[in-house]
């Protein structure tokens, strides 16, 4: 089979799929990072904050991804000079593409990470945040030391899920130029038409053994860490 | 209740064919019949194939409409089809296409599964860099400079290997955002074909803004695509663009489509001297 | 459930909200304030670039064709992943094991390999193999590739409504002499898909959104176009933002549509599950459902 052996050294198949891992871990601590806040001002008692956070989750996650990830290229870089790299580094463009689709992928998946989280904060009883503030804790506090702690056990199912979909969107980055997995399949089905079978069998099955695992451990850890009620 | 969900699937199911039906409006009459005739073009491409609302302009589109003209139609009895490379060999296959005129470059691969007519243009590939720029003078002069094309195109790669070793290059999935990263001084340069690239640089809102630079360094033969086998229309396209570029016509819709960007073409190749053999 | 979480505010946590309030709204009017400048400093906003928009041609040649293509490949892909979903999701309840595995295999795999993979593959091989006539090519790859993602995972959602039903249902449906098959037709089904009814509609969002997609395979959907008319006004940015407002829009009331029929199979009742909510996180959805109904049975394999 020498379309495996091309996938390899030609193609450079695996750091493609280095890649891919890099950017759906960098853009899920991102992602995490902007939902909690998302999330938390969702449920804050300041009116406008709330606003705020629900009209970023009706915009974001109403906009195709693709069209996010060309946004951060053509509107934020080309047109608002938003780099994110060294200009003057011989690898800027990399760089700075890479960082742009993390960017992207971060903010679009922030939203579902922070329905996720509410869906979290639904789980936890009213009794705990009511004795959190019968014990006098304020607002930020009550959150803090009480409800996420319980509501991120309770999201843990979602989150898992929110972190497969990551995986498999990181592959629109490939629309401004990133090469990840998909980038490199279109090339190589491209040149070789003859085995489209097996260029798409070799870079599914890289998928599926970068999904699946991810769907076990989630799903293990949501029983094992389940607040007992 | 079981009544009801099959009357919601039913609705849904309604709503989609009602949709496809309104969809299917385009696919009504294909090519070869008569006095109609269904030409490839690209709708995408300025100053060569470019849909602009309900018309359609550009160098390739204006070729053909000489070449239908000469074979026996009129310009109303044209009706233009959007042909995208990946597609164009099914296209001339099934008949739903008689000619492609879509920056179609003739090559060995392709003579095995379509005929071609031409070439009625021989590009080369080349550099667009913005109108104030001197130190691109070729490819060789772009290391350490920031290069564009597109996504699963070879031309930027084959700059970087033979070229200039320490360019960086930029991929988008369309010439339309490397145009727009030129312009937005994101990058240096762009290329392709240097008929695309004076496409671009030709347009109203582009004028004075981008230059081609000139120093093609591939031979791109763009031929009128034909079903494979399809030796009659092959001789009536070359009898048709012999007189185009007798006439003068040829020179005329170069200089309309492209001029504006100052393109100078290979005068050594073009315009075409002689077809290649219909076989 | 957000006024549990905070005591009624007395004067000093009042000030303190009304100044975080405004500190906010003054960041967010400065972002937007700074995005205008620089946008119009690029000459982004020029009346060349968006007075193209008013013409009926843009919206009668690009923006309603494409919004029609749009629709059509999501309707098209989600009435096929409907049945081919539940056909899944009732094959990975059976009994028999040989019905069983290949179900949750084929499942599971097209819920773990990307779209626009599935889009690029499918595309590429109706073309070589000549399976559809040119001009239906990128829509009839567009919607396998649709199909399969989707209805991977309205056969998870089957699965899980299936499951959230009290175990009366089919314990009665037994009691009355119904065969496993009539269980689940009669009984089971019905009451699965209705609770299921508003996170089916939710995940028509996720639909419309990835036929965006599809432009990579030059299918003619609203991405694309907005391209096009790039291309013919030279005014790629403002096309994109026009288009990305449809998207939000059409995206919004769909979203709305899900709320309602929630709101609705929650009070009408018909079914002895809780209805399954209507989130666009695809996968997730499927998760917190099949979390509620049943710990034990978790939700991804």
């Amino acid at each position: 089979m020498d379309v495996i052996s091309e996938f390899f050294s030609e193609y450079d198949g695996l750091g493609a799929f280095k890649t891919t891992i890099y950017l759906t871990v960098v853009s899920a601590l991102f992602a995490l990072l902007i939902g909690t806040v998302v999330a938390v001002m969702r449920v804050s008692p300041i009116r406008v904050l709330q606003v705020i956070g629900t009209l970023y989750v009706n915009i974001v996650r109403n906009t195709p991804l693709t069209l996010v990830i060309v946004f951060c290229n053509l509107g934020l870089f080309l047109q608002l000079g938003v780099s994110l790299a060294n200009k003057d580094s011989n690898t800027f463009i990399t760089d700075n593409n890479f960082r742009l689709a993390v960017l992207g992928l971060s903010v679009y998946h922030a939203a579902f990470v922070a329905e996720a989280i509410r869906s979290g904060v639904n789980t936890v009883p009213l009794g705990q945040a009511e004795a959190a503030r019968a014990i006098g804790l304020p607002f930020l506090k009550t959150l803090r030391y009480v409800v996420l702690p319980q509501a991120f056990r309770g999201a843990i199912a979602p989150l898992g899920n929110v972190l497969i979909a990551l995986t498999k969107n990181s592959t629109v980055a490939s629309v401004i130029g990133v090469t990840e997995a998909s980038a490199v399949m279109k090339v190589m089905m491209e040149n070789r038409p003859d085995v489209i079978f097996v260029v798409f069998g070799i870079f599914a099955i890289g998928f599926v053994i970068l999904t699946l695992p991810v769907g076990i451990l989630f799903t293990s850890m949501s029983k094992r860490l389940a607040v007992k009620r | 209740m079981r009544q009801r969900i099959i009357a919601a699937l039913g609705i849904t199911v309604l709503a989609a064919t009602g949709l496809t039906a309104c969809g299917d409006d385009g696919a009504g009459g294909s090519g070869g019949s008569g006095d109609k005739i269904t030409i490839g073009i690209k709708y995408d491409q300025p100053g060569l194939g470019l849909k602009e609302g309900s018309n359609y302009t550009g160098l390739d589109v204006d070729v053909a409409k000489y070449v239908a003209k000469e074979m026996g139609y009129e310009e109303g009895n044209i009706e233009f089809k959007e042909s995208p490379s990946a597609q164009r060999e099914t296209l001339l296959g099934n008949d739903q296409v008689k000619m492609i005129f879509a920056t179609y470059s003739i090559t060995d691969a392709r003579k095995e599964k379509v005929s071609f007519a031409g070439p009625y243009l021989v590009a080369g590939q080349d550099l667009l860099v913005r109108a104030d720029n001197t130190d691109i003078t070729g490819p060789d002069a772009l290391n350490g400079k920031k290069l564009c094309s597109v996504t699963g195109s070879t031309s930027a790669q084959k700059v970087k290997d033979k070229f200039a070793k320490t360019v960086q290059l930029q991929e988008y999935d369309t010439y339309s955002k490397c145009v727009e990263a030129l312009g937005a001084g994101a990058i240096d340069a762009v290329t392709t074909d240097n008929t695309i690239l004076a496409g671009f640089a030709s347009q109203a809102a582009n004028q004075g803004k981008f230059k081609v630079v000139g120093e093609t360094f591939s031979e791109e033969r763009y031929g009128v695509g034909l079903k494979k086998g399809d030796t009659e229309t092959c001789t009536k396209v070359n009898d048709a663009l012999k007189k185009m570029v007798d006439s003068g016509e040829w020179q005329k819709a170069v200089d309309k489509n492209v001029g504006p960007s100052g393109l100078k073409l290979d005068a050594a190749t073009n315009p075409p001297k002689s077809f290649d053999a219909c076989a | 459930m957000s006024s549990v979480l905070f005591d009624a505010p007395g004067p000093r946590a009042k000030r303190t909200y009304r100044l975080v309030g405004v500190a906010s709204i003054v960041a967010v009017a400065l972002a937007l304030w700074f995005v205008i400048g620089k946008l119009d400093e690029k000459g982004q906003l020029t009346a060349a670039k968006w007075k193209p928009f008013l013409t009926g041609e843009i919206w009668t040649e690009y923006l309603i064709p494409g919004l029609i293509g749009t629709l059509t490949a999501a309707a098209i892909a989600m009435v096929l992943a409907l049945t081919i979903g539940t056909l899944l999701g009732v094959g990975r309840l059976s009994a028999q094991p040989w019905i069983r595995l290949p179900c949750g295999v084929v499942v599971e795999f097209f819920r773990s390999v990307p779209v626009l993979l599935m889009m690029l593959f499918t595309y590429a091989l109706y073309a070589n193999y000549d399976l559809f006539p040119p001009d239906r090519l990128a829509l009839a790859a567009v919607v396998t590739g649709l199909t399969l993602y989707n209805g991977s995972v309205v056969a998870e959602l089957v699965r899980s409504g299936v499951h959230s039903l009290p175990k009366g249902q089919s314990e009665a449906a037994m009691a009355i002499g119904l065969t496993t098959g009539k269980t689940m037709r009669l009984v089971l089904l019905p009451q699965a898909i209705t609770a299921m009814l508003p996170a089916i509609v939710g995940q028509l969002v996720v639909v419309l959104k990835d036929t965006a997609l599809g432009y990579i395979i030059t299918y003619e959907e609203l991405l694309r176009k907005a391209e096009q008319i790039g291309n013919f006004k030279v005014n790629l940015l403002p096309a994109l933002i026009v288009v990305g407002a449809i998207f939000v829009i059409v995206n919004y009331f769909v979203g709305v549509i899900a709320q309602r029929v929630e709101a609705r199979t929650r009070r009408r009742g018909h079914t002895a599950a809780p209805p399954l909510p209507p989130d666009q996180i695809d996968q997730a959805a499927v998760a917190i459902a099949a979390a509620a109904a049943d710990p034990r049975s978790g939700g991804t394999a």
